[in-house]
């Protein structure tokens, strides 16, 4: 200690510890690189997020413009129908890049939903402990044994189609596993030895929470968020595979999917199209949750 | 475990009670009514026919009515389809949703677990990465995707099941139920293999394996006398959410497939504002679950000795 001298010198040293020092994400960033399935996964998600995003300002057709002499064209370039059009005449590449973006959108808002009130859930119960942590954690275990579909299908019914009740209704029904991890993980972290020390230095109880608790609470919560995406897409195109979901003429894959499945016997590629991005989209969330779960919790392979 | 099992109906009873309150005002809260959709029929009739079905009472009252003939056993009468008793309609639909139900659960686990054991016994190998990546694509896709694509192809490419659902001259015959079994399965296929494999790499790796095998015993002996018997034990915690997934999963396979199940009445009943069928298939369906549920925890403290219900 006594030949640091200046406070140059010690910020230089502290400089070169920070470049040394590999946190636990960076570990964690490196592992996942090297999972090849993981980097084409995040490629591909990349520019289905970018073509969703952007997509409908570059194609040459809108999503609801109707072209009557041209129903149930088949895959052709040909005007440029890549992927054929749909029983009114609608081009099914734009109907899918709309359809995308809806079922992605869907897919972030309610898991953001069921992130805030998973965590909050969790995190409270695990923090107080005792009676209220059991109570608490009863109303779970009760709500886990339930049918939600069925109250979200009675929920569509009552409030009508509307894209917002969606994402609530989803995100309401899908926060219990969130909540779960959370208060396991927090009543893990609460018994630490590094959080006693913090304790017993006088660290007060927010700077705790910030500073302890949520980073290492974060882990395994990025890993179920990323697990969560495609569970809630899939929720939302299993209600709008039912006639429950977006309205027309917004649509979403579920729904672009129920309707092809109608026409399948006269026009496949109105099914295959959205199944296929469907697929891909799933997939790749699948792969990326994976890659995620195993590079920040390598025991757990 | 008596006692066990007593307290887990006395939690059970107040939890369907909940279910069946919040379903009914659900419903009732739905603009609308059953008598409403159709053409404009004159006021009086309107009239007559919610007198005929109690509606004209207040809401309490069709409450606490509703909640009297359910002691009764009494569903009530459907509201859409006229002549017909609630229970007629499920004791219709149910033997097909069971029957596509109990085989779907069956065909996932023995398969699932199968393939799970396989891929952690051979980790890392050409044939573990098979397994591991077909229930990615179990996973990835599904029922509503998988269905109308497995109908597709071996329906109507190389016609080897017929399509359109139940022949009603013959009723449930195998080569109409196959799909609808299959696409219903996959998905849990998928995941119970995910499950057995992770919870097998675990219980290989365990002391009391590595014992198991330095006092000479055979391969087969290892497994299946000692592994197996803990590995199984995530797949049974797995069996109550897998029950609730496979009837929610039938809702849309009864679509897909037009199987007249249960199921497939939900939807409709909904859509149509006929409280009562929406009312019976909760009911229904949130019993099950609770009662599967409660097997599933039986089930797991028979395998697994260290539970106590105390």
């Amino acid at each position: 200690m006594s030949l640091i001298s200046t406070p140059q010198e010690k910020t230089e040293l502290l400089e070169k510890a920070a470049v040394k020092g590999r946190s636990l994400w960076d570990d964690a960033l490196a592992r996942l690189l090297r999972n090849r399935a993981a980097v084409a996964s995040m490629i591909v998600l990349g520019l289905f997020v970018f073509l969703a995003t952007i997509g409908q300002l570059l194609w040459v057709h809108d999503y609801d413009t109707i072209y009557r002499d041209r129903v149930w064209i088949g895959p052709t370039l040909e005007n440029w129908h890549l992927l054929g059009t749909d029983a009114q005449g609608r081009d099914m590449v734009a109907r899918i890049l709309v359809g995308l973006r809806v079922s992605l959108m869907v897919g972030v808002v309610a898991t953001i939903v069921s992130l805030v009130i998973g965590v909050t859930w969790g995190a409270m119960a695990g923090f107080i402990g005792g009676k209220v942590d059991q109570a608490m954690m009863r109303v779970v275990d009760i709500l886990y044994s339930l049918p939600f579909i069925f109250f979200v299908i009675i929920l569509m019914v009552v409030f009508g189609r509307n894209i917002v009740l969606i994402f609530v209704a989803i995100g309401a029904v899908e926060w219990l596993t969130m909540a779960r991890i959370v208060r396991g993980q927090t009543l893990a972290l609460k018994g630490m030895e590094f959080v006693e020390a913090a304790e017993a230095a006088g660290v007060s109880k927010t700077n705790i929470i910030a500073r302890h608790i949520i980073p290492n609470v974060l882990g395994p919560v990025v890993v179920y968020v990323t697990l969560m995406i495609p569970v809630v897409i899939l929720a939302e195109s299993f209600l709008s595979f039912l006639g429950l979901g977006v309205q027309e003429p917004l649509t979403s894959l579920g729904r672009l999917i129920s309707a092809g499945a109608q026409d399948m016997e006269p026009a496949p590629w109105t099914l295959i199209g959205p199944a296929v991005t469907m697929m891909i989209t799933l997939f790749c969330l699948n792969f990326i949750g994976d890659g995620l779960r195993d590079a920040i919790d390598p025991k757990d392979r | 475990m008596f006692g066990f099992v007593i307290r887990r109906i006395g939690v059970a009873i107040p939890t369907i009670l909940v279910i069946i309150t919040v379903a009914f005002f659900m419903m009732r809260a739905a603009p609308g009514g059953p008598f409403d959709l159709e053409r404009p029929m004159p006021e009086e009739t309107r009239q007559t026919l919610l007198a005929n079905y109690g509606m004209d009472q207040p809401l309490w009252r069709q409450y606490v009515d509703y909640m009297g003939d359910l002691v009764q056993g009494d569903l009530g009468p459907s509201l859409k389809l006229r002549d017909k008793r609630v229970s007629e309609i499920i004791a219709e639909g149910f033997p097909v949703s069971a029957t596509i139900g109990v085989f779907s659960m069956a065909l996932a686990i023995v398969l699932g677990s199968l393939l799970g054991s396989v891929a952690a016994l051979r980790q890392n190998t050409a044939g573990d990465f098979s397994i591991m990546t077909f229930a990615m694509v179990g996973i990835s896709i599904p029922p509503f995707v998988m269905g109308p694509i497995l109908a597709l192809v071996f329906g109507l490419y190389l016609g080897l099941v017929p399509t359109g659902g139940l022949d009603p001259r013959y009723g449930m015959t195998p080569d109409r139920l196959i799909l609808p079994i299959i696409t219903l399965a996959l998905p849990q296929i998928a995941i119970i293999a995910r499950l057995m494999r992770a919870s097998m790499i675990e219980v290989i790796r365990s002391n009391y394996i590595r014992t198991a095998r330095a006092k000479g015993l055979s391969a087969t002996a290892v497994i299946f006398k000692h592994a197996l018997r803990s590995a199984v034990l995530p797949l049974v915690s797995y069996l109550g959410p897998a029950s609730a997934a496979v009837l929610s999963g039938s809702l849309v396979i009864e679509r897909v497939f037009q199987l007249p199940g249960i199921g497939k009445h939900f939807v409709d009943a909904a859509l149509q504002r006929d409280y009562t069928v929406v009312m019976g298939v909760v009911i229904i369906y949130a019993s099950l679950i609770i009662l599967l549920n409660l097997l599933a925890d039986l089930l797991y403290g028979v395998l697994n000795p260290k539970v106590k219900y105390d």
